[in-house]
């Protein structure tokens, strides 16, 4: 679980950790790729191919929401995400083909085992890691920084906004859909409430309590947040609560999310006496 | 001399209020234009209608023999324009120097896909050291923009425009809030970067500098163009004359 949140945790973290972009329902397309490849499974594909699908459907119509919504105003993309979320429960939710209400239940195994299946998944999040870093270190992760910190300027240095704002909403997204198609073989049984609007803002805490385009800091958030529930009971209860919390406050208090405060401690234990700005 | 930008009957609309009414002029390759006027004028408006930043309702820019009025803005930087801002605003997030490499590297970012493919940053951060050097604040490079002062700013956003390599750099406002060898100093960069053959169009408040440097100026009150011709000429105007007087004396003190 922990694998598939940190996936899933990397995969905004293109969106809005590198190119600055809210995303309020990225679960949706988590549940894309959860339901492409659980209804796949179920007739009887193969694990590569679910996976590949549910990643790629997943991609392409985050390609459609990004073309709709990015060319009609700048911060357009988190109304728009939300409602993507919602409309996506809420036709799940109704469909009696993908099982409505009850959700899809024995989904056939992964046929990995069950350190197979770790070992699958861990995999990924090395992939999905060096890919968020190797996207940071190139040309287009340079573009990305620009767009992230001042469209307007980016654009008259030459950089396309939209075009790199669309490559970091279907990159995203389609590596939503693959971790959506994990975690079906994880747990083997989805229901709509799964992808909601609580999962979004719950990806959301964990790409900005670790800090906004901080691969490390994501990380570290991811597990934290991800198992606290587990350990303690009464975070469990009250999920939702802390996590909007913890929001609320590195918003307010902490930008940089703990990458940047631990960037910061650094940077004034060197310059000691208060030489900074 | 061909003219590489063309002007065309130029008027924008903000609500009711009219900011530019019927300008027109054309800039001849090579030259260094100065863009003068009182304050509300219009000239920011005519800069960034050439760059697009805001749309014109009416008229044309037809830049290098092209029509680029219904262009995107970065695809009118890629065919030479540049422009520096009144208020300067660079990447705070990054170094000196990547505030110069990204578009030193302009090449690398024009498509998305390739843009990933490209891992290497050195030529790029080389071409912008050479251009740091250039406009004198090579001891910064490695430092945060955040606490600069302004007049290292300016240049750091001239160094920005440069390395876009434009045939035509519109700057706005670029010795504002200069002290004067500040300004004279930058003013004489500008100078020597004209001759290096980019045509500069300039905005500027501060006379002295603009008399010394440019060769031609255009001036705009309330959104039209009053005057247009060699620097002698159009001072000696009594309607460029009646324009300032009283609106911009502390400024037009040489």
């Amino acid at each position: 679980m922990v694998g598939i949140n940190i996936i899933l945790a990397l995969s905004l973290n293109l969106i809005t950790g590198f190119c600055g972009q809210i995303s309020l329902g990225h679960a949706a397309f988590y549940g894309i790729g959860a339901y492409c490849t659980a209804l796949l499974a179920k007739i009887g594909m193969p694990l590569p191919l679910t996976l590949l699908a549910g990643t790629i459907l997943a991609g392409g119509v985050g390609l459609i929401v990004g073309l709709t919504s990015l060319r009609v105003r700048d911060d357009f993309l988190a109304i728009t995400t939300m409602g993507v979320g919602f409309l996506f429960v809420g036709i799940v939710r109704q469909q009696d083909l993908l099982g409505g209400e009850m959700g899809i239940s024995a989904i056939p195994s992964s046929g990995l085992g069950k350190i197979g299946f770790l070992l699958l998944v861990l995999v990924f999040v090395v992939l999905v890691t060096i890919w968020n870093l190797f996207v940071k270190k190139s040309w287009m992760g340079f573009a990305f920084d620009a767009v992230a910190d001042d469209e307007d300027t980016a654009r008259l240095l030459s950089v396309d906004v939209a075009a790199y704002k669309l490559a970091a909403f279907a990159m995203g997204t389609a590596l939503a859909g693959l971790a959506g198609g994990l975690y079906v073989y994880f747990a083997r049984f989805i229901v709509p409430d799964d992808f909601g609007f609580i999962m979004s803002i719950s990806i959301l805490s964990m790409v900005a309590v670790g800090g906004i385009g901080s691969v490390a800091g994501v990380l570290s958030a991811t597990i934290i947040l991800t198992l606290m529930p587990e350990f303690f009971r009464f975070v469990s209860d009250y999920k939702l609560l802390i996590y909007g919390a913890l929001l609320f406050f590195v918003m307010r208090f902490a930008p940089g999310g703990m990458a940047g405060f631990v960037r910061r401690l650094f940077l004034s234990a060197r310059s000691s006496s208060g030489a900074g700005p | 001399m061909t003219a590489l930008l063309e002007i065309q009957d130029v008027g924008v609309q903000f609500g009711g209020v009219r900011a530019l009414t019927n300008v027109g002029f054309s800039v001849a390759t090579g030259e260094f234009l100065s863009l003068i006027g009182p304050n509300g004028a219009g000239k920011t408006t005519l800069v960034r209608g050439i760059t697009g930043v805001i749309r014109l309702q009416q008229g044309r820019i037809v830049f290098a023999g092209r029509d680029i009025s219904a262009w995107p803005v970065h695809r009118r930087i890629r065919a030479g324009l540049a422009m520096t801002h009144q208020i300067v605003r660079p990447f705070h997030s990054m170094t000196v120097l990547d505030n110069v490499a990204l578009p030193a590297g302009h090449e690398n970012i024009g498509n998305v896909v390739k843009a990933l493919l490209r891992l290497n940053r050195s030529p790029a951060r080389k071409k912008a050291l050479e251009l740091l050097s250039l406009v004198e604040i090579v001891d910064v490079a490695h430092q945060s923009v955040r606490g600069l002062p302004l007049g290292v700013v300016k240049r750091l956003e001239l160094a920005r425009a440069l390395a876009l390599e434009p045939q035509l750099l519109l700057l706005d406002e670029p010795l504002a809030g200069l002290n004067s060898q500040e300004a004279a100093r930058l003013a004489d960069m500008i100078t020597g970067i004209n001759r290096q053959g980019v045509t500069i169009m300039m905005i500027e408040h501060n006379l002295g500098e603009v008399l010394r440097v440019s060769r031609r100026l255009v001036v705009l009150d309330n959104g039209r163009k009053i005057a247009d011709g060699d620097p002698d000429t159009v001072m000696a105007d009594p309607v460029v004359r009646s324009a300032y007087v009283g609106k911009e004396k502390q400024d037009a003190a040489p």
